[in-house]
């Protein structure tokens, strides 16, 4: 009770210095929403598309081909790559080269004026010049976007050729109207081809002898027939020989976007708590009141609980209202409005408790600042460390490390709440009543041990 | 028997105090009195311990031998820094510590604490924007909020000009003499300990080498004529090592 009635008089009076220090309030604020906001838009939205001179020497008109009588239009795979790219046409190789030595485009792209020919004769692959410029960075992510529109356009023709081969086996093998460059055709058929030997077979009596080579015709038909009902299956599975099956073990299935809600409401609510609960604690050593406080007016360990509870409030306040204006701006689902709560509470209490470590180590709360800042920026980048992106053995690392802080917790406590991602709310919120209990307790050991 | 009657027949006891940091021995076998009422100085060279006397005495640190007869809340601490907040004006500073210090009733103590320390007219003054030595006043005042019967001073006048520290010791000499407050304060200022004192305590290597007034201390070093009290307390300490 003693301490409880000390609590509520500290707990009066940080606010009253919160509310007349207007600037450091303001960038207790500011600071952590603005780094929150760039993480979460950095995540939420893909890169630029890249700057790519594009040359098309293909003769105006001549950008379709006919396969098996159906028109195929280059154009339209073209309309496609500049969904991805961002192209700046030019008229000759040397102007195409002239843009990215100078920096204006990453690369170029070349459509030599034989590619529709090469395709339609099947004079073999057509092919299409790329040039880059020498940053390796830039380089890769523009080739890597080439690439992967170029796989697209490959895989479309090849599904479109396909098509046409398994429609032209299927005249083949039943018969009907075919189509070729010279016209078209009415084919027979490989089956009605067999069924007229057989008739005749049947009225070409034993001995004669037309009868061994009307046999061995028969034959190749069935044989025909046979293998040409395995040709279309392994026509499709040339076209696309590896179909991908998702499958997600485990680990969270949020949404990219609704997990940059998170981590930025995350990132805020580190920032705020841990540097909220260092810095208050140490201004009591720097208004040398710590001596004063502790020598009879209230427990160290009461001291700590209210500015734990202190920066957790405020921590959850601000995150609160980052979270609501988010979601006032997208579709996050009011419907878990508690269980935000539950989250920030948990995550709040976490985040301060190693603030009020951090803040027991120092005399000043210009060093807690800096120290709580050394620390959460690392903690935020090694809780986005991706499984498979270091080596297994640093990855364990990451991950005791992760467990050991209260940013992951948070954050997973926060993509429960928010956007129901796996492994839910309630492991994560005793994880970081776990954590606040354990820096609760170093922070009380390092005061008795560095105050003197 | 009143209250003030009572402090003046009760001493206030250090016995046997030793305090070490590690290997280094801070105090050793420290023990004195101060009665109600009195003023004892502590002075020594630095690193003497007298930081840490007070310290304990104030119930900041434990002493690791010993102990002090009075039990550290019925005794006022007064540290060398303001221990306030700059942001807190000057009322709200004092009534914070009074309710802390469960002071029976806290604005009736505030209000009593800034007439008698002159800062009533300062009271809703934000801290920080006050000088150092109303700050100190402050300080002071913080300590005496709980009418202690014992007030430690550390180096209570080192920030302070020569006008606003005859001030700050005719306060802490009515406290004593009015009502029955054991002072005990540490200082640099030899002269100011032989001007205020009652009696000072020569602290030097944790060990107490010296007690008594200072016409003793003189007289030890032969310092009768009152020439040169600092150049006495100079060679009191070479004459014993320090």
């Amino acid at each position: 009770m003693r301490d409880l009635a000390a609590i509520r008089f500290l707990l009066r009076k940080d606010l009253q210095i919160l509310r007349r220090s207007k600037l450091l309030v303001g960038l207790l604020v500011v600071y952590p929403i603005a780094i929150a906001l760039l993480i979460g838009v950095a995540l939420s939205r893909g890169p630029d598309k890249p700057k790519v001179a594009f040359l098309n020497q293909v003769p105006l008109g001549q950008t379709v081909t006919n396969v098996g009588g159906e028109d195929i239009d280059f154009a339209q795979y073209a309309d496609r790559f500049f969904e991805a790219i961002d192209p700046i046409e030019v008229h000759s190789r040397s102007e195409a080269i002239d843009k990215v030595e100078s920096g204006d485009a990453l690369a170029a792209l070349i459509i030599p004026p034989d590619i529709v020919d090469r395709l339609n004769g099947g004079l073999g692959q057509g092919e299409v010049e790329v040039v880059y410029n020498g940053d390796a960075v830039k380089q890769s992510f523009v080739q890597s976007t080439i690439d992967a529109e170029l796989a697209k356009a490959n895989a479309a023709l090849s599904a479109k050729i396909r098509d046409v081969a398994v429609a032209d086996l299927r005249v083949l093998t039943e018969g009907g109207e075919i189509h070729t460059p010279l016209g078209s055709e009415n084919l027979l058929g490989l089956r009605t081809a067999k069924e007229i030997l057989e008739a005749t077979l049947r009225v070409v009596p034993e001995g004669s002898s037309i009868r061994p080579g009307l046999e061995q015709v028969d034959n190749f038909a069935n044989q025909a027939l046979i293998g040409l009902d395995f040709a279309t299956p392994a026509l499709n599975a040339v076209s696309k020989p590896i179909e991908v099956k998702s499958t997600v073990l485990s680990g969270s299935r949020t949404p990219l976007d609704a997990f940059a809600v998170a981590l930025a409401v995350a990132v805020s609510l580190l920032f705020v708590a841990v540097l909220l609960a260092s810095g208050v604690l140490a201004l009591e050593r720097e208004e040398q009141a710590y001596g004063r406080l502790v020598r009879g007016l209230v427990s160290r360990g009461a001291l700590l609980a209210e500015k734990i509870v202190l920066a957790a409030a405020c921590a959850a306040l601000v995150s609160l209202l980052m979270l609501c204006g988010i979601g006032a701006l997208t579709g996050v689902d009011w419907g878990r409005f508690g269980q935000w709560l539950v989250a920030l509470a948990a995550g709040g209490l976490g985040c301060s408790a190693l603030g009020v470590a951090i803040g027991a180590l120092a005399r000043e709360v210009r060093a807690a600042s800096l120290l709580a800042l050394l620390l959460a920026l690392p903690l935020a980048f090694l809780a986005l460390v991706p499984s498979g992106s270091v080596s297994s053995g640093l990855y364990a690392v990451v991950r005791v490390v992760n467990a050991a802080f209260p940013f992951k917790p948070s954050l997973q406590a926060l993509d429960a709440a928010v956007n129901g991602a796996d492994p839910g709310l309630v492991g994560p919120a005793l994880h970081l009543l776990a954590l606040t209990v354990a820096y609760g307790v170093l922070a009380r050991v390092a005061l008795r041990r560095f105050t003197a | 028997m009143s209250e003030t009657e009572l402090r003046t027949v009760t001493r206030t006891e250090a016995r046997g105090v030793t305090k070490r940091f590690g290997e280094r021995l801070a105090l050793n076998d420290v023990s004195f009195s101060v009665a109600a009422g009195e003023l004892l100085a502590i002075i020594g060279p630095n690193g003497a311990g007298k930081t840490t006397l007070l310290s304990i005495l104030g119930g900041l640190l434990r002493p690791d031998e010993g102990s002090i007869s009075r039990p550290a809340r019925e005794i006022g601490w007064v540290p060398q820094q303001p221990a306030v907040y700059g942001k807190l004006s000057v009322r709200e500073n004092l009534l914070l510590f009074a309710r802390l210090e469960r002071v029976a009733d806290p604005d009736a103590a505030v209000e009593a604490m800034l007439e008698q320390t002159g800062l009533a007219d300062r009271a809703g003054d934000e801290l920080g924007r006050l000088s150092g030595g109303n700050q100190q006043r402050v300080n002071i005042a913080v300590g005496l909020l709980a009418d202690p019967p014992v007030l430690l001073l550390d180096e209570p006048s080192s920030s302070l000009d020569p006008r606003q520290r005859e001030r700050l010791w005719e306060f802490v000499e009515a406290l004593a003499r009015d009502r029955g407050t054991s002072v005990v304060f540490t200082t640099h200022n030899v002269a100011e300990a032989e001007r205020w004192a009652d009696r000072v305590l020569v602290l030097a290597d944790g060990e107490v080498i010296f007690t008594g007034t200072p016409d003793e201390l003189r007289a030890a070093e032969h310092d009768e004529d009152r020439t040169d009290f600092e150049g006495a307390f100079v060679r009191f300490l070479r004459e014993r090592g320090h």
